[in-house]
């Protein structure tokens, strides 16, 4: 059983009111920071603990925290990414909803390393009653002196508010959730600048996952060199696994970063296997937009290892044999999955989901899904199969934002695995366009 | 665009108000513009599940930007419903995850007991389906979201029957915190 | 001053320069095409893509490469930066995938669009692309709609480059078009058949570089081509009108009049709609000369001004060789596309 650092105490009743968190332990970060430790200090610690960003990038928080520009008279600001709409994960609704306060006291503590005085969580728009319930808690903050001016009698004033965005996926794109946030359409901006230099109103500004600015309570209550004892190599601490599909136990587990794939599949204490007795056909690890892999390369990587639960073990072998830890959101396929549609299902999510604002997304994503569309429905050809190839490459790398990416692996991946069932679609369309058909697995096909 | 209101000119309820001045408190005074969203989900929570072209005009001219600023953003956004809807927008999640667990199934289940095609209304009134993408709720699959509200697990019929009749059986939408607190809900 | 060089040649500009214009500096066949960029239009870039770049080294400091390839618009060079455009392979190969995305929705209407002939995308698809398509798949089509009596709206044709809203944006202070919907079904709209009633919104159609937004006062009068474009100026009573403008004559009669645009397509000073569409007589207007065109576009099919190179001046030029150059001019070296 591994260590729980975010969800210890999840379960317990009443722990979303301010007097049972605190009762567990609830703003000890915030103590100890405002009253003993200075901005840097708490920034070195996040540094030392190695955590990597939790929204699906993994790029090192502190690292990122250290960019922040600091020009004299201008204020900066901390904005939480509550954004949550990769398909698969859906950690942070569960976080938010029961641990309110976690994400408060995460907020509070990072706002004072980065010298922010104004932060915003921006949620989904969807989320509005996880956003109730936020405002809830930080009422109570607000009424128990953790938010406001001279918190704790430190000096630090902050002011904490709760955004809600109008349903679009982009928005979970930085820039995009910036722009946003300012009122106006979720396009992406063009970088530079970044927007550690200019970021909310053209001002400095740090963006981070809910689950990332969660984790930084336990490690400054810990201390960083604890918080990175757990775990493998770079892989630092826990983390929340949002696991769906087809398995037994759909559920969000907070796993140490090191779990065996293959235990996290089939272990009664995370997954507990495949639902209906079913066999495992493939897996989408991260969220929808990174590579899916069948059954064995999930397992074991090309070399014959067994996969781990960490940000290197998931990405080995690249993305010709490997895929990326993402967001966690572990979407497990069985046996009876329908890979062309389910290919085309998450290339209808991105064509719907693209902002519009450059080319190759914008016309690319939908003819990704138009192009599948076809051959999910009986009425593709063979030279289909690397037009998606093309297309997918075509938009990779050529966009303003990551969107274009996420559009285009999980259709390259696809076809780089299951290319004989994109084929089977073609040479047996009238089958292959039966509403539930299934390719028929290796041998059974006549 | 056609409007059910082109007489009367909307206004925001007084507790509506109330809750718009406490959101301005949120942005700088000179990036009011920032209120925006929030503002078209009271608007769309206040004038019947949509906004309306004169609905959205009332937002730009409480925040004081242009109308076109409003339009282009209501637009870019699937929450808001640009035309008239009926008494519940069911919001049925059909992305991967979902679809995985029978969100397809679901759909067809709610079109045929409602008698609405997805993108339109029953004949009733009473249900507008709507197809959606991720609610970021993949592990209690399928999820219809009604308003602030999300129906989970709908894989069994007795938990679809169950939704549908705790709809049918409402008769105002569940009130906002700002309309049960009323006037005394002011900001911090 | 940053010192960069672009396709092996060194250019210095000071710090800040996009990459796109330090290599508009340098000048002729290596400069990076551009759809959505337009100088003098804040915010405007970044969008078509189609002036990607590879920055092969991305300073003296730091002289790893940029792992993705850059939109040339909006990145600033930074000192010792080494670009690569024409001389790189990968920008080649990835250009002609962007003309391909913008042209797979594009009606390709060109033999009825006023905008032939000095389109932007035409050009791009002539110079980068491919003669034939891989799309199989029905294109998005939107109506016809007037915003207002002289503009027509062909969103059909849009590449959705933003240049128009900027426009708007920075020329009146009552923005009524934008932006509305999203993804490949974003369309430029007022959303309530709002009429863009403004002396200025006539510079629209000159920003937009393909037939989206049209003059309708010259709606299939004549192809661009067999009319003589003509630079004239009027007093205007407008304060922010420029009243330089480039009259476009067939024979006697002035069909339309635009603003001047420089070799990059673009307009420095703008002119009002009272310019623009209702003084169509030459004795509005003080004529200065032919204006310029660039030899390559069809524009020059009409011969009106003096060839570049005159062979008259070459003294021992053989008859033969002074009759070839007549018919195929050499191309001018430094100038951009028209």
């Amino acid at each position: 059983m591994g260590r729980k650092l975010l969800t210890e105490h999840i379960n317990v009743p009443g722990i979303d009111t301010f007097e049972v968190y605190r009762k567990h332990g609830g703003y000890r970060s915030v103590e100890k920071a405002l009253k003993t430790m200075t901005p840097d200090e708490v920034v070195e610690e996040v540094k030392k603990s190695g955590l990597r960003g939790r929204g699906g990038a993994g790029f090192p928080t502190g690292m990122k925290w250290s960019f922040l520009a600091k020009p004299e008279g201008i204020p900066r600001h901390l904005v939480c990414n509550a954004d949550e709409s990769e398909p698969g994960t859906f950690k942070d609704r569960e976080l938010m909803s029961k641990l309110p306060h976690l994400l408060v006291e995460g907020m509070i503590t990072s706002s004072y390393a980065l010298g922010a005085n104004t932060s915003y969580i921006y949620i989904r728009g969807e989320l509005l009653y996880v956003l109730r319930i936020l405002e809830k808690a930080i009422a109570e903050a607000y009424a128990n002196g953790f938010l406001g001016k001279n918190i704790l009698g430190s000096g630090y004033d902050l002011d904490l508010h709760v955004h809600p965005g109008g349903g679009a996926y982009i928005c979970g794109e930085e820039t995009a959730l910036l722009e946003s946030l300012e009122g106006k359409r979720g396009n992406p901006r063009n970088k530079p600048p970044f927007p550690a230099v200019q970021g909310l109103y053209a001002r400095p500004t740090v963006v981070n996952n809910v689950e990332s600015i969660a984790a930084v309570v336990p490690i400054i209550n810990d201390g960083g060199e604890e918080y990175a004892k757990i775990g493998v190599g770079r892989s630092t601490g826990t983390k929340l696994i949002s696991a769906c599909g087809h398995v037994k136990n759909p559920g969000i587990y907070e796993i140490e970063l090191g779990v065996p794939v293959e235990e996290f599949i089939y272990s009664d204490e995370y997954c507990g296997g495949i639902w209906k007795g079913r066999d495992l056909k493939a897996v989408v690890a991260g969220g929808s937009s990174v590579p899916i892999l069948p059954k064995d390369l999930i397992l074991k990587t090309a070399a014959g290892e067994n996969r781990l639960m960490t940000y290197e073990s998931l990405s080995d072998g690249g993305f010709v044999t490997g895929t990326m830890l993402g967001s966690g959101g572990f979407i497990a396929m069985d046996e009876t999955t329908c890979i062309v549609r389910n290919t085309w299902n998450f290339s209808r999510f991105y064509h719907h989901e693209s902002c519009g604002q450059c080319s190759p997304c914008r016309e690319g994503t939908g003819w990704l899904e138009k192009v599948l569309h076809r051959l999910e429905h009986g009425h593709g050809h063979m030279h289909d199969i690397d037009l998606l190839v093309s297309v997918a490459k075509q938009i990779e790398g050529n966009t303003i934002c990551p969107l274009g990416e996420a559009a285009a692996w999980p259709v390259a991946a696809a076809v780089r695995h299951f290319r004989h069932e994109f084929e089977w679609h073609v040479t047996h369309a009238k089958q292959a366009a039966q509403p539930g058909a299934v390719y028929p697995a290796q041998g059974v096909l006549a | 665009m056609e409007s059910t209101t082109a007489t009367v000119k909307p206004q925001f309820s007084q507790a509506a108000q109330a809750e718009i001045a406490r959101l301005f408190t949120h942005y700088p005074a000179e990036r009011r513009k920032s209120a925006l969203l929030p503002l078209l989900h009271i608007a769309q929570a206040e004038f019947g599940g949509w906004v309306s072209p004169e609905v959205q005009d009332l937002v730009a001219e409480t925040i004081g930007i242009l109308p076109i600023e409003v339009y282009e953003v209501s637009s870019f956004y699937t929450m808001f419903n640009l035309k008239p809807v009926g008494k519940h927008v069911l919001e049925i999640c059909r992305t991967g995850p979902c679809m995985l667990r029978g969100s397809d199934e679901l759909t067809a289940n709610l079109e045929r007991i409602t008698g609405a095609k997805v993108g339109g209304t029953s004949p009733d009134g009473l249900f507008t389906l709507k197809e959606v993408e991720c609610l970021a709720a993949c592990g209690t699959a399928p999820i219809v979201q009604v308003r602030e509200k999300y129906y989970e697990q709908l894989d069994t019929q007795e938990a679809v029957d169950a939704m549908l009749n705790e709809l049918r059986n409402l008769v105002h939408r569940p009130l906002l915190p700002w309309e049960e607190t009323g006037l005394q809900h002011t900001q911090q | 001053m940053a010192k960069i060089t672009f396709d092996g040649v060194e250019v210095e500009v000071p710090d800040g320069t996009t990459i796109l214009n330090a290599a508009r500096k340098i000048g002729g066949g290596i400069v990076p095409p551009a759809m959505c960029y337009y100088t003098p239009l804040k915010g405007s870039g970044g969008k078509c893509r189609a002036c990607l770049v590879r920055v092969a080294a991305g300073s003296a400091k730091d002289p790893r490469p940029m792992p993705k390839l850059v939109a040339s618009c909006v990145t600033p060079v930074q000192d010792g930066m080494v670009v690569e455009n024409t001389t790189s392979q990968q920008v080649l190969d990835v250009r002609k995938g962007i003309v391909e995305m913008l042209l797979i929705n594009h009606p390709l209407d060109c033999p009825v669009c006023d905008q032939a002939g000095e389109c932007d995308l035409q050009n791009f698809a002539f110079e980068h692309g491919v003669a034939t398509t891989r799309y199989e798949e029905e294109r998005r089509t939107f109506e016809k709609i007037d915003i207002g009596p002289y503009i027509q709206l062909h969103m059909t044709r849009c590449i959705l480059c933003y240049r128009c809203v900027y426009t708007a944006d920075q020329l009146t202070d009552k923005r009524v078009h934008g932006v509305l919907g999203r993804g490949d079904a974003a369309e430029i709209g007022t959303y309530i058949e709002n009429v863009i009633d403004n002396e200025f919104s006539g510079n629209v159609i000159d920003v937009c570089p393909v037939g989206a937004l049209t003059d309708k006062t010259f709606r299939f009068k004549q192809r661009v081509w067999f009319t003589k474009p003509v630079n004239a100026h009027r007093n205007c009573e407008h304060e922010k009108c420029s009243g330089r403008v480039v009259l476009w004559y067939k024979g006697k009669d002035v069909l339309r009049v635009t603003a001047r645009k420089d070799e990059y397509g673009e307009v420095k000073e703008w002119i009002c709609n009272t310019c623009r569409f209702e003084k169509k007589e030459t004795a509005d207007w003080t004529i200065e000369g032919p204006a310029h065109v660039d030899r390559t576009s069809v524009i020059s099919a009409n011969h009106y001004e003096l060839p570049v190179v005159n062979p008259q001046v070459i003294a021992d030029l053989p008859e033969s060789s002074v009759r070839d150059l007549e018919n195929n001019p050499p191309l001018k070296l430094g100038a951009g596309r028209q």
